[in-house]
């Protein structure tokens, strides 16, 4: 995968976003409760990757994907680009090696929403003139209508001209997300974090857009971060890329590994939850029961003890409410966070199997604590 | 389908039907001409059936739920027949009745919920206060309707007290949309329409909600209509489904015939066109092409421009529907040949033969 150098375009280490709530729209919280969007993450991401998170609303999964391209300051651990420390650079902390403004530019993203993501009083010419504008300052009119053009119509929208002068509004959603991923790609990014950027298309629409972004990940030798609630999308870009899947819950990254293992042989009891929630075409099979005690998510400011997913996890047992897995390897590049992956001699073997009457007698306690 | 022959559309397997929709279509003059964006549609729904509309944005299935409740926003206008037939009593014509006495059915009899759980709540009023506005509304029993608030909700794997002593914004979205089918049913509809009820919830949470549902519809003998742009997801729900494209059904089938033997070449571009985990990455296919302008739908067969099928006889002429089995309808003149022309990615094909005949 990795092809000029060894060394990963981002780092994250240990990164911590907290996030306190006092008043505004969390005002309902009397408290000031901290929420802990990200708690603990380490990742690495090489030139030429693919790499997927997937989780439930509310796991934190947009926070880490904004906080990997410098778009949200950690309250804990580092995030550093080609070993630069992206908020050293920023403040001008110790001896910068590379400016804020090129770790800026090569970081790019791509919105959920199409539509709300560009401006509707702008053409796309403009739209994508901008940035061009912003860091090519040398370059001519005519340089960048070509360029521009030239994306258009690598990503299919031709004839070019007429595009160009279209308005957002004349666009239909695939078109949208397509400018929005020229206009990423246009400051030749080492990097684009593409928040549910597939999830808001049409199904139908769906794989066509994906192979978009392979081909121009390849074509550009750009390293994607997507975000997904979805694992059947996460897993057509990530296995095609050869990239990997990682699994957030309650700002945790609970397993995380090449996409073939992650779908056809997850570790995480969670993981296993949310192979169970991708729809299926097989007429055969039913799905079976919820592999899940609960269907709602824990309130995030007050996230269980121990192993965060215990309260759901039908593998639960004592040892999980009091303190919390590391993450354990599977096999090269592949690591989850539960016990049962410890080894036989573990005390989890060992350890009570929690029950329902372990966690109170309504199913959703935790998350109306909050809303009392 | 405007060469609709009664004899071939038998769309009903049975024949207790609870919805009959006869000829519906929706138009919206526009400046530009005018924009049918439902086109004489005819589907019978079953008593206690459900009912899956799958297509994709723009292809009329929204028109379609809006329709079911006479509930196309102005300046669309909806003719047709739309009849609805009580356990007891007359056969109501819907587009017949006044204001007072569609306001009466609408809930009462036929319910509906609308895609966006999050914006169909008053945030100014308790959970409670709707349950009871609604109950208010219908001049309902009300410690009856509050039971059966309660019981709707706890169905639903809420905790019902607190649930009800809440404002929209203290719920989750998935609580927020479950409480929005708790109150749709909470006057004991025959029908529940509901249009895209999960789409703005993470794949868990619709997972879960589908689940409940099927208990919800067992349970209160229900007949549901559920819309979606999903087919995976809807599959795993509905023993019939109806796709849509381009303003009309193009195909009708049970789930099973749907997976394993679709017939229409847009239902079996559409399943291989679908990510899921059950076929190799490799193998999946987008549908060429791009969905038809409602002003300037294709004439013939509207699929004709992105079908590897089409023939002169699709340009010009509108296929009308042929009977693969009984209950399998498709909108296609080339049907038998489309297993040939468009083979599954999906490892479910039926590949006898004589299951087509």
């Amino acid at each position: 995968m990795s092809s000029t150098s060894d060394e990963p375009v981002l780092t994250l280490e240990n990164v911590e976003v907290h996030f306190e709530q006092s008043s505004g729209v969390f005002d309902l919280f009397s408290k000031s409760d901290v929420v802990k969007a990200v708690d603990g993450v380490s990742l690495e991401i090489p030139e030429n990757q693919v790499i997927a998170l997937v989780g439930e609303s509310g796991c934190g999964k947009t926070t880490l994907g904004k906080t990997a391209i410098g778009l949200q300051r950690p309250t804990g651990g580092s995030v550093k680009y080609r070993g630069q420390d992206i908020w050293d650079a920023k403040d001008k902390r110790g001896d910068v090696k590379i400016p804020y403004s090129e770790i800026r530019k090569s970081l790019q993203i791509i919105h959920q929403d199409p539509g709300s993501s560009l401006n509707p009083n702008s053409q796309v010419l403009s739209t994508l003139s901008a940035p061009l504008k912003h860091w090519q300052k040398d370059l001519s009119r005519q340089d960048r209508r070509a360029r521009i053009f030239g994306m258009l119509e690598t990503v299919g929208m031709t004839p070019p001209e007429d595009y160009a002068s279209r308005y957002p509004h004349q666009l239909s959603g695939g078109e949208k997300q397509r400018v929005a991923l020229i206009r990423a790609l246009l400051m030749s990014p080492d990097i684009i974090l593409a928040d549910e950027a597939i999830s808001a298309l049409d199904v139908s629409l769906r794989i066509e857009m994906m192979d978009l972004f392979l081909e121009l990940q390849e074509y550009f030798n750009t390293s994607f971060l997507s975000i997904s609630h979805d694992l059947s999308n996460a897993n057509y870009l990530a296995t095609k890329a050869d990239g990997l899947i990682g699994i957030m819950y309650l700002g945790k990254l609970v397993e995380i590994g090449p996409a073939e293992q992650i779908i056809n042989d997850p570790q995480h009891p969670y993981t296993k939850a949310l192979r169970w929630a991708t729809p299926n075409l097989n007429p055969d099979s039913h799905g079976g029961d919820l592999p899940m005690r609960k269907i709602d998510i824990p309130d995030p400011t007050n996230p269980p003890s121990g192993c965060r997913f215990h309260t759901r996890c039908p593998e639960a047992r004592a040892v999980c409410r009091e303190t919390e897995p590391q993450g354990f390897e599977i096999g090269a590049e592949h690591s989850a966070k539960c016990y049962r992956l410890a080894g036989e001699a573990h005390e989890y073997w060992s350890s009570p199997e929690l029950t329902d009457d372990d966690f109170g007698t309504t199913d959703d306690t935790e998350e109306q604590a909050a809303g009392d | 389908m405007n060469a609709v022959d009664h004899s071939t559309t038998d769309l009903n397997s049975s024949t207790d039907t609870i919805l009959e929709i006869r000829n519906a279509s929706v138009t919206f003059d526009m400046d530009r001409g005018q924009s049918r964006v439902l086109d004489n549609v005819n589907m019978d729904i079953e008593r206690e059936e459900i009912l899956g509309v799958v297509g994709e944005s723009g292809s009329g299935k929204s028109m379609f739920a809006s329709a079911l409740l006479d509930a196309v926003v102005d300046p669309g206008v909806l003719t047709g027949e739309i009849t609805y037939y009580p356990e007891r009593g007359q056969p109501i014509d819907l587009l017949d009745l006044s204001p007072k006495e569609l306001k009466k059915v609408r809930w009462e009899e036929i319910s509906m919920v609308f895609q966006g759980a999050m914006s169909s709540w008053n945030p100014t009023l308790s959970i409670k206060g709707h349950f009871e506005e609604t109950l208010d509304a219908h001049n309902a029993n009300f410690s009856e309707g509050m039971d059966r608030a309660r019981e709707l909700l706890a169905d639903l794997y809420m905790d019902p007290e607190r649930v009800l002593n809440s404002y929209p914004h203290e719920l989750s979205g998935g609580m927020k949309q479950r409480a929005l089918i708790a109150l749709s049913m909470v006057l004991e509809p025959q029908v529940l329409v509901m249009d895209e009820p999960t789409a703005a919830l993470d794949l868990l949470m619709q997972r879960s909600i589908l689940k409940l549902l099927r208990e919800v519809q067992e349970k209160y003998e229900v007949a549901m209509v559920f819309i979606t742009h999903d087919l995976p997801l809807v599959a795993e729900l509905a023993e019939r489904i109806a796709v849509m494209y381009a303003f009309e059904f193009v195909e009708v089938s049970t789930i099973d015939d749907i997976i394993r033997n679709a017939a229409h070449p847009y239902t079996r571009a559409l399943l291989n066109a679908t990510p899921n985990l059950d076929v190799h990455v490799d193998e999946m296919r987008p549908i060429e092409g791009s969905s038809p302008d409602p002003v300037h739908t294709p004439e013939g067969c509207s699929y004709h421009p992105r079908c590897p099928l089409a023939d002169d006889e699709c340009v010009s002429e509108d296929p009308g529907y042929h009977a693969v089995t009984a209950g399998h309808d498709v909108a296609c003149f080339h049907w038998e040949q489309s297993r040939e022309a468009i083979p599954y990615t999906l490892p479910f094909q039926d590949d006898s033969t004589e299951a087509n005949q």
